[in-house]
């Protein structure tokens, strides 16, 4: 795919009279998507899909189309030649964009990684034998994600990661169940087998008699995912310049200095560490990290170009929405063996769901929990919880509330496949927590 | 379209079942931010979705190349996924007699938005932008406009053709508002464009685009000056732009059979609704009528026949408060009748695009009119918060418990509309929640909205859902606000 990206790219790329740029921006996947109820198949789909958006530049005019793919190198180069030249027709009707900024350096960037994938019928049969007698409900997705760049200067990029993410939940009844993921470039039915094995011991603390909890104030244990949860809600609208500059940021307090994190708080995009690609679709090439918050206190921001011109600050690479594709939070010191006895008396949080802001000007998030949650008495796990409705803030929990950050943190993955398959990811670690506010 | 069906028919292998959905979509969207016009973006994208149903099994594949090649080899794929599958499904898909669709959709469009320049686009919407520099508090003011054309035919292999095509119109006008340490955001309809129909710049029209600019940046500096909503527990009215989100999160998503079957559990999550509550559950008070609407002209997701094939049709959902049926289609009315032999459901099985298999989603959900006037619903509250436009949204897994925040709010004291409150949030469980509904709005209060975003399925699918509702009060519901 790599040649063939590489023709079109000559091809398209060689800027007509009168255009100063071209850009253009390709997106191809091969997926097999694996839906599974009941430790039975629902959907069995597979998925061939590719496109490219080409973009054209005069002066502070562009325009950008994207245009579906067959694969045919003629027929596709034919279509984006057709769509560039009728966009460079449309510019004279295009106003002009003072906060238009094109990258000033030419960087050119190549990442390969292969993996060893199973069929479809290997998934399947993976599920049958080692799923068989539980109820087994998830998704497998796999296959290469492919993510690319050229324009007319010469810039070329090619991000091609081949993986899979399998993520299910074993149920016991009702809304009890235990989520598990097996993510990677290699894959081993043995490995699978043993999270599956571990997904059933974790089921049968289920049947343990539910607790219900009533509201109020809770030490918690947020697990990484959870705390990935959290991060992820905070990616929206809390990193990014645009959001800071007008004042919506979620993390505004910090910026005004009313409030800080506690010092053992350092988040950063790690691009260098990441699944995400270190290019965008305009060509800008991302620093490998981006410090966000830095002992607590904000370090910096998300600058899209747009943003970057208008406020006259460097373009760190991020997209339109100014939002992480790489989240780190820095681990802290707490060993995992340790957890439960630093919980002490509380709640241990395997999962959070659906969370929004409440009050995003004082970054206060709801939401639920969710999966294998227990209330936790002198260490020890003895009962799983009834779903609670939350409502706090982040700067109060990673603030005055924060206890404790485990040593590992872990890469939660991006299993979001609106559209394509996302290539992102939150890596966290767990989090001690004081003064949690259940509400319903 | 005409050739994919004939490539179709031409490459199609032996099965029991199997079917070709063809999708071409061209979209654009213009938009201005602070007097500064964005570059415009367009898409052209086009797919095909083949399924086959094999000795029970089901597969399906999708490709963006619409070539005679293209479609053999996804049928190829298709064919071994439900070998693949056969024996190991959650239900014999021979067993389920597919529909035969035959007829066509066109959504309304009398004024084709194909008519305007592009800098004719630019320049309504740098009007409306302009229009709401109202007053030096306003610190960020966006608008803009998205149209899409879809066409999609679908053909089966017993003859079955419909073919669909649909012109969609989003506008979008928020503004920023900054003084006294606070920011506040108003919208026209909602940040995430709850003004949504079918149809071309008469949308804009019915939106009242042109002119909206100055209201809504007066509301957004009304806001930043007013105090937060009190908390307590209150009568509440919601407005339609409100209504829908109530409408989305507690009736429709609980009544999706597929949830209700289990297949959503490990992503959107289950139902505090069972298979044995139709027919008797009585899911609000009797003032509560729920439509499956997907006749409403010019209701964002309204259409003929659904991507089984299956012709839609108007159902009620809930009447008088009683649970009726649910939100499923063809196959997972089949799977649901192995478990209660007289389920029904509705015609409503759809994917978000050629890439994507179909599954229950919720198109048109309607609450219908009542008899009360918006006058009467205030008069009758001595204690309460009329609240508008969903800004927050939450609820758990088995669309129960929620929390939903709304843009603006206005009390209401002694049956009268009183000082504009900002954050006003109310929470509550939807199984008790719709039983507190005590006045419906009548038709001059209806109001036909949607939402291109919901969100659903693995592999996931956004999708485009209407609702329209009348203004609703509701009883003794907590609301609370935030923190500053």
């Amino acid at each position: 795919m790599r040649e063939e990206f590489d023709k079109l790219a000559d091809t398209v790329c060689d800027a007509p009279s009168g255009i100063d740029l071209v850009g253009l921006a390709f997106a191809a996947e091969t997926s097999d998507f694996i839906r599974f109820n009941h430790s039975k198949v629902r959907q069995a789909t597979h998925v061939e899909q590719r496109n490219a958006a080409v973009s054209v530049v005069r002066g502070q005019r562009r325009a950008t189309g994207s245009v579906a793919l067959s694969g045919d190198t003629g027929r596709d180069t034919a279509a984006l030649l057709a769509e560039r030249d009728a966009l460079a027709a449309q510019l004279v009707l295009v106003p002009e964009d003072k906060y238009l900024l094109l990258p000033d350096t030419v960087t050119s960037t190549t990442r390969v990684s292969d993996a060893r994938l199973p069929s479809a019928a290997q998934v399947i049969d993976a599920v049958a034998r080692h799923a068989d007698g539980t109820d087994f409900v998830g998704l497998y997705a796999g296959g290469p994600v492919v993510r690319a760049f050229a324009d007319s200067r010469g810039q070329r990029n090619w991000h091609s990661i081949a993986s899979f993410h399998f993520e299910w939940s074993v149920y016991r009844g009702g809304d009890q169940a235990v989520k598990s993921s097996y993510a990677g470039t290699a894959w081993d039915e043995a490995e699978f087998a043993r999270k599956m094995t571990r997904a059933r011991e974790q089921v049968a603390l289920l049947a343990r008699p539910r607790k219900t909890l009533p509201p109020g104030e809770y030490r918690v244990y947020f697990t990484p995912v959870a705390v990935a949860e959290l991060l992820t809600t905070l990616s929206w609208g809390g990193f990014g310049l645009r959001a800071k500059q007008t004042g919506v940021s979620t993390l505004i307090q910090l910026h005004k200095g009313e409030a800080q994190l506690d010092a053992s708080v350092s988040l950063t995009e790690s691009v260098s560490t990441g699944i995400a690609p270190r290019f965008q679709d305009d060509g800008f090439v991302k620093p490998d990290v981006v410090k966000l918050v830095e002992a607590g206190r904000v370090a910096g921001t998300l600058a899209s170009p747009r943003s970057a011109k208008e406020y006259g600050v460097a373009a760190t690479g991020s997209n339109s929405f100014e939002s992480p594709e790489s989240l780190a939070m820095a681990p802290g010191s707490l060993a995992e063996r340790d957890v439960l006895k630093t919980l002490g008396t509380g709640v241990y949080l395997s999962n959070l769901h659906y969370l929004n802001y409440s009050d995003r000007l004082a970054c206060r998030m709801t939401g639920m929990t969710r999966f294998a949650c227990f209330a936790v008495e002198h260490g020890e796990l003895v009962a799983p919880i009834s779903v609670m409705r939350f409502d706090d803030s982040f700067l109060r929990m990673f603030g005055t509330g924060l206890v404790a950050l485990t040593a590992n943190a872990d890469l939660s993955p991006d299993a979001q496949t609106y559209g394509s398959r996302t290539l992102a990811g939150v890596t966290a670690p767990g989090a001690v927590v004081d003064g949690f506010r259940f509400t319903l | 379209m005409d050739s994919i069906e004939h490539l179709a028919r031409g490459a199609a292998p032996p099965a029991d079942y199997w079917s070709v959905r063809a999708v071409t979509e061209q979209t654009e969207r213009v938009g201005v931010r602070d007097d500064v016009a964005e570059p415009p973006v367009r898409q052209h994208d086009a797919g095909v979705m083949v399924s086959v149903i094999c000795d029970g099994g089901l597969g399906y594949a999708a490709t963006s190349d619409v070539s005679e090649a293209g479609l053999k080899r996804a049928f190829t794929r298709a064919a071994e996924l439900a070998a693949a599958s056969s024996k190991r499904t959650v239900f014999d898909y021979r067993t389920v007699p597919m529909p035969l669709p035959d007829g066509g959709y066109r959504s309304p469009n009398d004024k084709p938005i194909a008519a305007v320049s592009l800098a004719e686009k630019y320049d309504l919407v740098q009007h409306v932008c302009a229009s709401a520099k109202v007053d030096a508090a306003i610190v960020e003011r966006q608008a803009g406009i998205w149209t899409t054309r879809t066409h999609q035919l679908f053909v089966t292999s017993d003859g079955g053709r419909a073919e669909q095509s649909w012109d969609f119109m989003v506008s979008s006008l928020a503004v920023v508002a900054s003084a006294n340490g606070d920011t506040q955001t108003r919208s026209s309809a909602g940040q995430y464009n709850g003004f949504c129909q079918q149809g071309g710049l008469e949308v804009l029209d019915r939106a009242e685009f042109a002119t909206d600019g100055p209201r809504v940046a007066r509301e957004a500096v009304e806001l930043v000056h007013a105090r937060n909503c009190p908390s307590g527990e209150f009568d509440v009215l919601l407005m339609p732009d409100q209504m829908m989100l109530q409408i989305h999160e507690s009736i429709g998503h609980p009544l999706e059979l597929d949830r209700i079957l289990g297949d959503e559990r490990n992503f959107a999550g289950t139902s505090f609704v069972t298979l044995d509550m139709f027919g008797a559950y009585q899911y609000g008070s009797p003032l509560l009528n729920v439509t499956y609407a997907p006749d409403v002209h010019a209701q964002f997701a309204a259409f003929a026949f659904d991507d089984d094939g299956a012709r839609a049709e108007r159902q009620w959902i809930i009447k008088g408060g009683v649970l009726l049926r649910p939100l499923g289609g063809t196959v997972s009315q089949a799977r649901a009748r192995e478990l209660r032999a007289d389920i029904a459901g509705v015609s409503t099985t759809r994917a978000c695009s050629w890439n994507r298999p179909p599954i229950d989603r919720m198109s048109n959900l309607n609450v219908e009119p009542g008899t009360s006037t918006l006058e009467q619903m205030i008069a009758s509250i001595e204690n309460g918060v009329m609240m508008r436009t969903n800004s927050s949204w939450s609820i758990d897994d088995s669309r129960n418990k929620f929390q939903f925040g709304c843009e603006y709010g206005q009390m209401i004291r002694n049956g009268k509309l009183a000082e504009v409150v900002k954050r006003p949030n109310y929470r509550g469980i939807s199984a008790s929640f719709w039983r507190s509904l005590s006045m419906v709005g009548d038709a001059a209060t209806f109001q036909v909205m949607g939402t291109p975003y919901c969100g659903k399925g693995e592999p996931n699918q956004v999708i485009r859902v209407g609702h329209a509702a009348p203004a609703c009060k509701f009883s003794d519901v907590t609301v609370f606000s935030g923190a500053n």
